[in-house]
């Protein structure tokens, strides 16, 4: 294959664009699923159960039809067939779901009926009205709740237990300072502001359904297989998400049930999750018991790491945290092994939320390492460099490019590292609050996805550009459109980009932070199979001024094509296209990782995190005043979008380090907090000061465009960064997320007299 | 959410007569009612309307120097009445430290007295709870109880009252107003919510049909104004109930305590007056070891109800430092973050 | 049973019959009306996305039963812009980046121009950010939207500068 000769220019990538999809978001008329109101709609409520392990045994369904407004009520029995036993799993990314195919119940807020009535309030109490009775079966619950065991796999398809060959047990008792320390996180629950919503309709079979989709192409196939039709006959419209974070990534049980409830009464239904009712059917961050064991020699250089992880999954499925994995890349140890246990609980099944195994792992190794920086004397950011993996630490690879040390340079310039006292509780501010501060390193692998785009151009000169993806907030409708504008060498203005449907092709998952370079690089494929497609009409055609010029090449900028080597000699594209007599003309593109790259390099992005918190010294309140990241994540779209997916990060950071917990009753298996009132989350008050540099990175190895991803990495580093602050802060370690003023209240002396 | 038929009462007194009958509930700023009808908490027959009511949404500065807060006063509305805010710093920082602005421009006088436990074994319907369902039983005990009481519970209930208003309105001898099938009376706020004594389902003195009308602040809890505080130990900077509150308003004559006056927030199954505390600060220098000593007082008959001993000595904590800003002397102006440990640029180097 | 009431929404009147008294001013908006800019996050008044102003004051319509509203004057998100012309918070909000997904914005966004409306604030970034703290912010934009309110009540403060100068002149 020749090098590629003809060249696209644009000056839309790395722009600080606002939002292309903003006047529609901050005038109410994006629309959301659950906007969405077809003539002679019903309104479908899920009735949930109340205990995690057992068998309904009774629903007063009569009561609940006696309600006016109650047109059907769906049970366990009278669903519509489906085609594909919802039990069943053919892909590690089948997870089984609950769609009332009997009686039994595995979790609490399982769906146990569907209520359909003509107005919510009606579906609503209906559902109120069924009054279930059950035969209840112990729940087991908590990490200790059942029998230990190794999972087959962690997180998808990664094996348990992977070292490097090194020894790490000869490696710890060699060492001269050891750290054997166990953290311990939580279960964490997405609650994306837009619970999850579907409209569906059926026509013959034919099925349209709006619902918030992160995976287009998947969701379709999976509703496909499961009610037995052609993918092709199932359109899904997702263009807003209202918020994703991994619980949309998969089509869930209520989503069907809400197609199901379609079926069954012929007419269009709308279900929307209640928010209570999110904590059970549609994913979790699972929790974690991490054991991080690691040893250096007298200078600090770490000798080995041992990382283990026991985590939890449901009675009925596997998702497996895989929290210990995130040592793999960090940190330089001769001996390095990472393990997983875990137990089967009466829960929802865990999936992936926003940095799985990472967010979770990352907070316990920062941790840990912290503690062995201080062990050993050592500054936390000298030890981290002294440290530093200069190839990855698990498999040897180099890295296709590692901008960390400017991460650390520049975010401890930032912040003011420099100024750091070393002891803990000994910085105070002018009102006598306690002051720490610490730091964290955030890393999130680069991935890139299966996705196919096509591009037009049009007669007029003007391009289209179409793929299924997915914008969850992260700003696709803005990146991708760089992308695409810059791929046909044309205005941004100039190009029509769609996206958000199924009808449209298969753009991929928005997930793993790969949808950016996973769709960008299937529309920068389009893009240029559009050009060259163009140009090859311009180079053949004698008519053309660009004639015979296929082996110097031309280069498309906008609008025109001009040849490489003579700039002055050019023509339009509707120039082109018109003499040629082509209404239009389409290239397609796709993108899917390099296998061969993969096995030589590894892929990752990075950055530094520096966090200032401020604790009361008497009281304990704690709270996170200043976050200082620098991330080093390739080539950046759009400079505006990145800093807002990095402050969310270091937002989620905060949350997991000082906010975030599902209280479960250890007896009845049902979350205690299951509402926003006290599932906490960081309010703007808990933020008052965000700062994120963009380090420079190039990645000429990745993929074609350059790209990592930016939308998970925030929130590692962070959490580790604000725990290892509060340390600074008061002296106490509190090995347990979230870090609760009692924890630290015990440690506290009260002021002296 | 039941069905239930809705009635616009004109006058008190028809809010009076409407309102005995069985099933029925009020119908104020419905942040509270609304909340639990959805969740099936409360499932009633029929709602009162009484928003409509004339005359109860009018702060009034009485000749007797007593301040007159109307039933239907919005909290954000008194918390902003720039003169009510003078006369009593405590409350209008309490009221600005609960809940959201939005909330509180719904949430009214009387409701905010009303407002039922945040306990989750009372607000999730299929666990066993006393306050829900008399008898029942209460599943709070040995379940997940790091912020239920300290102070004054029983086996029949470990709940908290989540009012930060109620806590300054306690310190300060507020009373209640409330009208009745026998006419109008007048309750102290002290006595007008119970502990659970066994009967955990009897919240409060109203007998069914009671009105609340209005809460008065008598003449003499202005004289605080120079030194009041609220305190409020959250889980997160703001939007979040109590872990544990406190209000302290102090009387000085150079630096002895003339008159004192504290509660607490988040401890008990009602806002609670500490007495005991208030008797050992009388007459004292006000230096950090009589507010120590007024802190042990305080929480003496203080014992967990769970996983929540912390909690006392939290307490205890709170009470000393919410003494230390009073002593220091109401801010000028409301502190950013009303009542957080992280409002005031004094914070603790004001006992330093 | 049948009750009617009558809403001004967004500056029109509307003559509402309501079939149900169970209906909240947010399922109202969203359900019957086709308002479907103020969003449901949580239903129960702890998150914020539904905040509409009522009267002129920011409340969260899902805890607000519309039959209760009779006579009151609603505004949503809908009515915030003049024709083609944002308001300044909405501008602010696409300026600053003080959203990502869109699904609080709303609330927001009226829950700013509630708390601008309020004046007690001032220009103080710790006041702006307690008082916007009754609305949740899943993906985590409050730096942004914190920027946008401080600089939208600018915006604000200068047209009624403006306003009120050609008012003098014209006086």
């Amino acid at each position: 294959m020749p090098e590629q000769t003809h060249t696209r220019y644009g000056s839309n990538i790395g722009q600080p664009l606002t939002r292309r999809e903003g006047l529609l978001k901050v005038t109410g008329s994006a629309r959301f699923a659950a906007d969405n109101h077809p003539e002679g709609m019903l309104y479908a409520a899920l009735a949930t159960s109340t205990i995690a392990r057992g068998r309904v045994t009774f629903l007063d369904v009569a009561a609940a039809k006696a309600h006016p407004g109650v047109v059907d009520v769906i049970v366990p029995g009278n669903t519509p067939q489906l085609a594909f036993d919802p039990d069943d799993k053919d892909s590690p990314f089948t997870f089984r779901m609950d769609v009332l195919q009997n009686d039994r119940v595995r979790y609490a807020n399982q769906a146990i009926a569907v209520v359909i009535g003509e107005t919510l309030e009606a579906a609503t109490e209906g559902a109120a009205l069924l009054a279930p009775r059950y035969d209840v079966e112990p729940a087991r619950m908590g990490l200790d709740g059942n029998e230990t065991f190794v999972p087959p796999a962690v997180g998808v398809g990664e094996p348990p237990d992977i070292d490097n060959g090194g020894d790490v047990d000869a490696g710890l008792a060699g060492s001269a300072k050891r750290v054997d320390a166990t953290y311990e996180t939580p279960a964490q629950y997405h609650n994306a502001m837009e619970p999850h919503a579907i409209v569906a309709q059926w026509d013959g079979d034919k099925l349209t359904v709006d619902t918030p989709s992160q995976a287009l192409t998947m969701g379709q196939g999976r509703i496909a297989q499961l009610f037995g039709i052609d993918p092709a006959n199932i359109l899904i419209r997702s263009p807003f998400l209202g918020g994703g974070f991994g619980s949309k990534a998969l089509m869930k049980g209520p989503q069907i049930l809400g197609i199901m409830a379609a079926r069954r009464t012929g007419r269009p239904v709308k279900l929307v999750l209640r928010r209570d009712q999110m904590f059970g059917p549609v994913g979790h961050r699972a929790p974690t018991r991490q054991t991080v064991r690691m040893g250096t020699d007298d200078s600090g250089q770490i000798q080995a790491i041992h990382h283990h992880n026991h985590t939890a999954t449901s009675s009925f499925d596997d998702f497996f945290e895989p929290a210990a994995n995130l040592s793999h890349t960090l940190y330089a140890a001769p001996a390095l092994k990472t393990t997983h246990t875990a137990v089967r609980l009466d829960t929802g099944t865990p999936l992936f939320m926003r940095a799985p195994g990472e967010a979770s792992g990352s907070i316990a190794l920062e941790s840990a390492v912290d503690e062995m920086a201080e062990a050993c004397g050592m500054d936390p950011l000298a030890f981290r460099l002294k440290n530093y993996a200069e190839v990855e630490p698990i498999s040897g690879k180099p890295f296709s490019s590692k901008n960390l040390r400017e991460c650390y340079e520049q975010g401890a310039a930032a912040f003011g590292w420099s100024k750091r006292a070393a002891a803990p509780r000994t910085m105070r501010d002018e009102a006598g609050l306690l002051v720490g501060w610490g730091m964290g390193t955030a890393t999130f692998p680069a991935l890139i996805f299966a996705a196919d785009a096509r591009a037009t151009l049009k007669a007029d000169g003007t391009g289209l550009v179409e793929i299924g993806a997915q914008d969850m907030g992260q700003g696709a409708w803005t990146a991708l459109a760089q992308i695409a504008a810059d791929g046909l060498g044309l205005d941004i203005d100039q190009v029509e980009f769609r996206m958000g449907s199924s009808d449209l092709p298969n753009g991929g998952i928005a997930g793993g932070s790969g949808h950016t370079a996973t769709a960008g690089n299937a529309i920068h494929a389009a893009g240029g199979d559009v050009i060259a497609k163009l140009a090859r009409l311009a180079t053949d055609d004698q008519r053309s001024p660009l004639f015979g010029a296929g082996n110097a090449g031309v280069v498309a900028r906008d609008g025109r094509l001009v040849r490489r080597d003579d700039e002055s000699r050019g023509e339009s594209y509707a120039d082109i296209l018109a003499r040629a007599g082509l209404p239009a003309l389409e290239g397609q593109g796709s993108a899917g990782a390099d296998q061969d790259a993969q096995k030589r390099y590894a892929m990752h992005a990075h950055g530094a995190v520096f966090a200032e918190v401020k604790v009361d010294p008497e009281l304990g309140q704690i709270r996170c005043t200043r976050l200082v990241g620098a991330f080093a994540a390739g080539r950046v779209i759009n400079p505006r979008l990145v800093r807002s997916q990095y402050f969310g990060g270091m937002i989620w950071g905060v949350s997991f380090a000082l906010h975030e917990e599902a209280v479960m009753d250890h007896r009845s298996g049902r979350p205690l907090n299951a509402n926003l009132g006290e599932y906490h989350v960081p309010v703007n008050a808990d933020i008052p000061s965000l700062e994120a540099i963009l380090v420079d990175e190039k990645d000429s190895i990745i993929n074609a465009l350059g790209v990592k991803g930016v939308g998970e990495i925030g929130i590692t580093g962070t959490a580790g960064a604000i725990a290892n602050a509060v340390y600074h802060a008061t002296g106490v370690r509190v090995r347990q997320a979230p870090i609760r003023l009692e924890r630290l209240l015990g440690d506290l002396p009260l002021a002296a007299e | 959410m039941k069905r239930f038929d809705y009635i616009r009462a004109g006058s008190p007194a028809e809010a009076v007569a409407a309102g005995a009958a069985d099933g029925t509930v009020f119908l104020a700023g419905g942040t509270n009612l609304l909340d639990l009808m959805k969740g099936n908490v409360l499932r009633p027959d029929r709602l009162v309307d009484v928003t409509k009511l004339p005359g109860l949404d009018r702060i009034e500065r009485r000749p007797d120097g007593s301040t007159r807060i109307g039933a239907l006063v919005r909290n954000g509305d008194l918390a902003h009445d720039a003169g009510f805010a003078r006369a009593y710093p405590a409350v209008a920082e309490a009221l600005l430290s609960g809940a959201s602005a939005q909330l509180r421009n719904a949430a009214t006088t009387a409701g905010n007295l009303l407002q039922r436990t945040r306990c989750p074994y009372f607000t999730d319907t299929a666990s066993a709870c006393n306050k829900r369902e008399p008898g029942s039983g209460c599943d709070a005990l040995g379940g997940e109880t790091r912020l239920h009481a300290i102070l004054g519970w029983d086996s029949s209930c470990i709940a908290v009252n989540p009012s930060d208003f109620c806590v300054p309105l306690a310190a300060l001898d507020a009373v209640v107003e409330i009208e009745g099938a026998g006419g109008v009376r007048s309750v102290p706020l002290v006595d007008f919510h119970r502990l659970p004594e066994g009967e955990p389902w009897r919240e409060t003195l109203l007998e069914p049909g009671d009105l609340i009308t209005g809460v008065v602040l008598p003449a003499e809890a202005a004289g605080f104004a120079a030194n009041s505080r609220y305190l409020k130990v959250r889980d997160r900077t703001s939007y979040a109930f109590a872990v544990v509150s406190a209000a302290a308003a102090l009387k000085l004559d150079g630096e002895r305590i003339v008159d004192a006056r504290l509660a607490f927030g988040g401890v008990a199954l009602k806002p609670w007056r500490a007495r005991k505390a208030e008797a050992v600060l009388a007459g004292q220098p006000a230096t950090p070891e009589t507010f120590r000593r007024a802190a042990e007082a305080a929480l003496a008959d203080a014992k967990p109800s769970g996983d929540n001993a912390y909690k006392i000595e939290l307490a205890r904590r709170i009470a000393v430092r919410a003494l230390t800003l009073a002593k220091a002397g109401t801010p000028a102006r409301m502190p950013a973050l009303p009542a957080s440990p992280f409002a005031s640029p004094l914070g603790v180097a004001a006992h330093a | 049973m049948s009750i009617s009431i009558t809403l001004t929404i967004n500056g029109t009147r509307r003559e509402i019959a309501l079939d149900d008294p169970r209906v909240t001013l947010l399922d109202l908006l969203r359900e019957r009306l086709d308002l479907t800019g103020t969003k449901k996050g949580c239903d129960r008044g702890q998150c914020g996305a539904c905040t509409v102003l009522v009267d002129g004051r920011r409340v969260n319509a899902c805890l607000a039963l519309a039959v209760s509203h009779d006579g009151s004057d609603v505004l949503t998100i809908e009515g915030l812009s003049e024709g083609d012309r944002l308001h300044p918070v909405q501008a602010a909000f696409i300026d600053h980046d003080g959203f990502q997904c869109g699904f609080c914005t709303p609330g927001q966004i009226m829950s700013a121009v509630g708390l601008i409306r309020e004046a007690q604030a001032g220009n103080d970034p710790e006041r702006i950010r307690e008082a916007m703290s009754g609305n949740l912010c899943r993906c985590g934009a409050y730096a942004g939207i914190t920027e946008a309110v401080l600089d939208a009540q600018a915006r604000l403060a200068g047209e009624s500068r403006t306003a009120g100068d050609s008012q003098e002149k014209a006086a």
